[in-house]
C-alpha cells in the first residue's frame, strides 16, 4: 500500500517506538519565543542538563513585544522581564536569538519560512499552536506545550502518538476577491472547531496548488482552528522556487540534492486516509466569523444562523450574546471601528501588497482605527522599499513594527471592550484581542475594504 | 510530576462546549516565567467583572460547587498550545477533567502535569451533568489503574482509554523527559544514520 505525504515524513523521523504505540520522533527544527520557553529552560537548570542540539533551536521575541518604538525599553515591567529572560536563557544555553532590534526579528511563523529555515520534509515544532503554518512546505509542523519544549531542548525528540490522516481537497478556481483566508475559513465553518481533532490534514486539489506559498501558509496556519494537530501541502515547483536562494536554504549542489528528495514527498495514489473531504472553489465567497470560535463562520452574503450542529444552545447563545449579534442578522452594513491587518496568518509581504494596492488613493473612514502590522522586520523593510508604508500612512493606517500585536491581547495592542474588530488574525475567542473585544475574522481584502468604508461590505462589489 | 492514582471527589460542572485556552487563562496573564500561581487567574474573564468583583453566575464563584474534578462540555481546551492552561487548572486544585472530547495539545499538556483528562461518551456526560444538578455533592470516583470512572450515587461507571505508557507515568509521577534522556544513544545513532 502506498504512503501518504504525512507518513513519508513522519516515518523518516521515528527514532524508537514505545510499547503501547507511542513513538519517539526526531525534531529537525525547534523554534522558541519568550512566552512558552522560560519554564522549559528552568526545567533544564533544575535537572542540571544543557540543550542537546543548540544549533537546531532558533529563538525570537514576538508575542509580548510592543509594535511601536521597539528601540526603547519595553514599558510594561512583566513583559520587559519576560523578553529579557529569553535573552538570558539563549545566552546561557547557546541558542541563536533574533531578538528585538535584530533585522530578522518577527513572528516566529513568518521568519522561519522567509529565512529558508523551514524546508520540505522537516519536522518542526514550537510552543505555539500556529506552528502548523510551516506545513505549507510539506513539513510536519505542530504546536507543543512547554513540557514538550523542554523535551526538545533536552533531547531533540518528542514522545508522541501518531495522529490519524485526513485529506481535504479543494478543486476549481477561486472567484475574484476570494483569498486563501476565505478557503480556510470556509473549510473550518464546514468542519467545525473540533472537526480536525486527532488528525493531521493534507490539503490538496487544484485550488490549493494554484496558491502561492504565502496563501498556502495562511491555509495551514489555521489547521489548528479545527482542532487538527497540523496541516501540510505536498511540495512542488512553487515550494522549491520559494525556498531557493533564501538565507538558510541549501545552496548549489546541496539544493539540487535536497530538491530530488523533496520531489518524492507526496501522497501515493493508493495511499489511504482515515477521512477525506471534497470542496469546490466556486462555492467559496468572502467569509466572516460571527461567533466566538473560528468554526462560527458564514459567507458575506449569508445571515447569522439560528444554531450550530456541533454546539449546544447554551454555548451558541453565549457566543452571540458576547458578540452582540442576533440570529438572522446580516453582517454587511455592520459598523466597525477597529481593523487589524497582521498576525502569523496574514502579515506577509503579499498580504501587505494586496491591501496597499486596494487602498491606494483611498482614506480610512473617520470612525475606524486601522493598523497594519508586518509579520517581521524583513517584511517591514520590503514594504518600505516598495513604498507600501507611504500608501498605508497616507490612507490613515497605523504602520507598525513587527510582532504578534493585536492578535492575542497580550502586548500593548488591544481592542477595547465592546468594540468590533475586523481582523486578519486566526482566533475570535472571547477576549482574544483584549477583554470584551469582539473579533470578526476575515481576509486582508475584506479587512481593507472595511477600514475604508467604516462598515462591513462585500469586497467583490469594489473590485 | 505529582502522582495520580485514585481520586474521589465532588465535581465542578461547566456545561459549555469549545472552552478554549484563552478562556482558561487569558494571554495577558502569560507573562510569568515560572509555573506557579496561575490558578488565581483561572477562567479570569468568566470569573471576575472588569472591576475585579466576582461574577455571581460563574460556577467557580458558586459555593455549592467544589471539588477536584471539572466536568466540561465537548472540545475542552481548544485553541492556543499554552501549557499555562493546564498549570492554572492544576494550581486551582483540580486533578481530573471529564468531557466527551478534548483538544489534542491540551490533552497532552494535562497529562504532562499530572492532570488527567477523561473522555466519556455523550450520554454519560449528560447523565453526570444531571446528577450534579440534582445534587452538587454527588461524588465521582476515578481509578487510574482500573481506568474506570464511577458516579457513586448511581453506581454508573465507564472505563476510559489511557495510553499504557502515560498510565505508568501518572501512577508513578514520571515525566517524558526522564524517558527520552534514557534514549541518548538511540538518538545519536539516528542522527548518524541521517548524515
Amino acid at each position: 500500500m502506498g504512503k501518504t505525504l504525512f507518513e513519508k515524513v513522519w516515518e523518516a523521523h521515528v527514532v524508537d517506538s514505545v510499547e503501547g504505540g507511542m513513538e519517539v520522533l526526531y525534531i529537525d527544527q525547534h523554534l522558541i519565543h519568550e512566552v512558552t520557553s522560560p519554564q522549559a529552560f528552568q526545567g533544564l537548570r533544575d535537572r542540571k542538563i544543557s540543550v542537546a542540539r543548540p544549533q537546531r533551536t532558533l529563538a525570537t521575541a514576538d508575542h509580548n513585544v510592543p509594535t511601536k518604538d521597539q528601540h526603547l525599553p519595553i514599558r510594561e515591567e512583566l513583559s520587559r522581564k519576560q523578553v529579557q529572560k529569553l535573552v538570558e536563557n539563549c545566552d546561557e544555553f547557546g541558542v541563536t536569538l533574533y531578538g528585538l532590534g535584530h533585522p530578522y526579528q518577527g513572528i516566529v511563523h513568518v521568519i522561519g519560512p522567509e529565512l529558508g529555515i523551514t524546508q520540505p520534509g522537516m519536522t518542526i515544532v514550537c510552543g505555539d499552536s500556529h506552528t502548523s503554518t510551516h506545513g505549507a512546505f510539506g513539513a510536519i509542523a505542530f504546536g507543543i506545550g512547554t513540557s514538550q519544549v523542554e523535551q526538545v531542548l533536552a533531547t531533540q525528540c518528542l514522545l508522541l502518538s501518531r495522529p490519524k490522516k485526513m485529506r481535504i481537497n479543494v478543486e476549481g478556481k477561486l472567484a475574484k476577491g476570494v483569498l486563501a483566508k476565505d478557503i480556510i475559513l470556509y473549510i473550518i465553518s464546514k468542519l467545525t472547531a473540533a472537526g480536525g481533532t486527532g488528525y493531521f490534514i493534507e490539503y490538496a486539489g487544484s485550488a490549493i496548488r494554484d496558491l502561492s506559498m504565502e496563501g498556502r501558509m495562511t491555509i495551514c496556519n489555521m489547521s489548528i482552528e479545527m482542532g487538527a494537530r497540523g496541516g501540510m501541502i505536498a511540495p512542488d515547483k512553487t515550494t522549491f522556487d520559494y525556498v531557493e536562494g533564501r538565507e538558510f536554504a541549501p545552496k548549489g549542489e546541496a539544493f539540487e540534492k535536497a530538491k530530488d528528495y523533496w520531489s518524492t514527498l507526496y501522497s501515493d495514489e493508493d495511499a489511504q486516509f482515515d477521512k477525506e473531504y471534497h470542496f469546490k472553489a466556486e462555492d467559496i465567497e468572502p467569509m466572516l466569523t460571527y461567533g466566538t470560535n473560528p468554526g462560527m463562520g458564514i459567507k458575506v452574503t449569508d445571515s447569522i444562523p439560528s444554531g450550530s450542529a456541533d454546539q449546544g444552545e447554551t454555548s451558541f447563545k453565549k457566543a452571540l450574546t458576547y458578540m452582540g449579534l442576533h440570529s438572522g442578522e446580516h453582517l454587511v452594513g455592520h459598523g466597525i471601528n477597529y481593523v487589524f491587518i497582521g498576525s502569523c496568518t496574514n502579515s506577509r509581504i503579499e498580504d501587505l501588497r494586496l491591501v496597499a494596492e486596494f487602498i491606494k488613493g483611498k482614506k480610512v473612514a473617520q470612525n475606524v482605527n486601522a493598523m497594519v502590522v508586518p509579520g517581521s522586520q524583513q517584511v517591514r523593510k520590503q514594504a518600505r522599499a516598495e513604498g507600501l508604508d507611504q500608501i498605508f500612512i497616507e490612507a490613515g493606517f497605523d504602520f507598525r513594527e513587527a510582532g504578534c500585536s493585536a492578535c492575542l491581547g497580550m502586548n500593548e495592542d488591544k481592542v477595547p471592550a465592546g468594540e468590533y474588530c475586523v481582523s486578519t488574525s486566526n482566533r475570535n475567542f472571547e477576549g482574544r484581542q483584549g477583554p470584551g473585544a469582539r473579533t470578526i475574522l476575515a481576509s486582508p481584502l475584506m479587512a481593507a475594504v472595511t477600514a475604508i468604508e467604516g462598515k462591513i461590505v462585500d469586497i467583490r462589489e469594489y473590485l | 510530576m505529582e502522582k495520580i492514582e485514585l481520586l474521589k471527589s465532588s465535581c465542578i460542572p461547566l456545561p459549555i462546549e469549545d472552552v478554549d485556552t484563552d478562556q482558561i487563562i487569558p494571554a495577558r496573564f502569560l507573562k510569568a516565567t515560572t509555573k506557579e500561581g496561575f490558578g488565581e487567574n483561572l477562567f479570569r474573564d468568566w470569573r471576575y467583572n472588569r472591576d475585579e468583583t466576582p461574577k455571581g453566575d460563574f460556577v467557580l464563584n458558586n459555593s455549592i460547587y467544589g471539588g477536584r474534578i471539572l466536568v466540561a462540555g465537548k472540545n475542552f481546551g481548544c485553541g492556543s498550545s499554552r501549557e499555562h492552561a493546564a498549570w492554572a487548572i492544576h494550581d486551582y486544585g483540580i486533578r481530573v477533567i471529564i468531557s466527551s472530547f478534548f483538544a489534542d495539545i491540551f490533552k497532552g499538556n494535562a497529562l504532562n502535569n499530572g492532570l488527567l483528562p477523561i473522555t466519556v461518551d455523550d450520554s454519560f456526560l449528560d447523565h453526570l451533568f444531571k446528577e450534579i444538578e440534582k445534587d452538587p455533592n454527588v461524588e465521582v470516583e476515578v481509578s487510574v489503574p482500573a481506568q474506570k470512572v464511577t458516579i457513586l450515587s448511581t453506581g454508573e461507571s465507564r472505563s476510559f482509554e489511557l495510553d499504557p505508557y502515560k498510565k505508568m507515568c501518572l501512577i508513578n509521577g514520571y515525566d517524558d523527559i526522564d524517558y527520552l534522556l534514557s534514549l541518548k544513544d538511540k538518538i545519536q545513532a539516528f542522527e548518524l544514520s541521517k548524515t
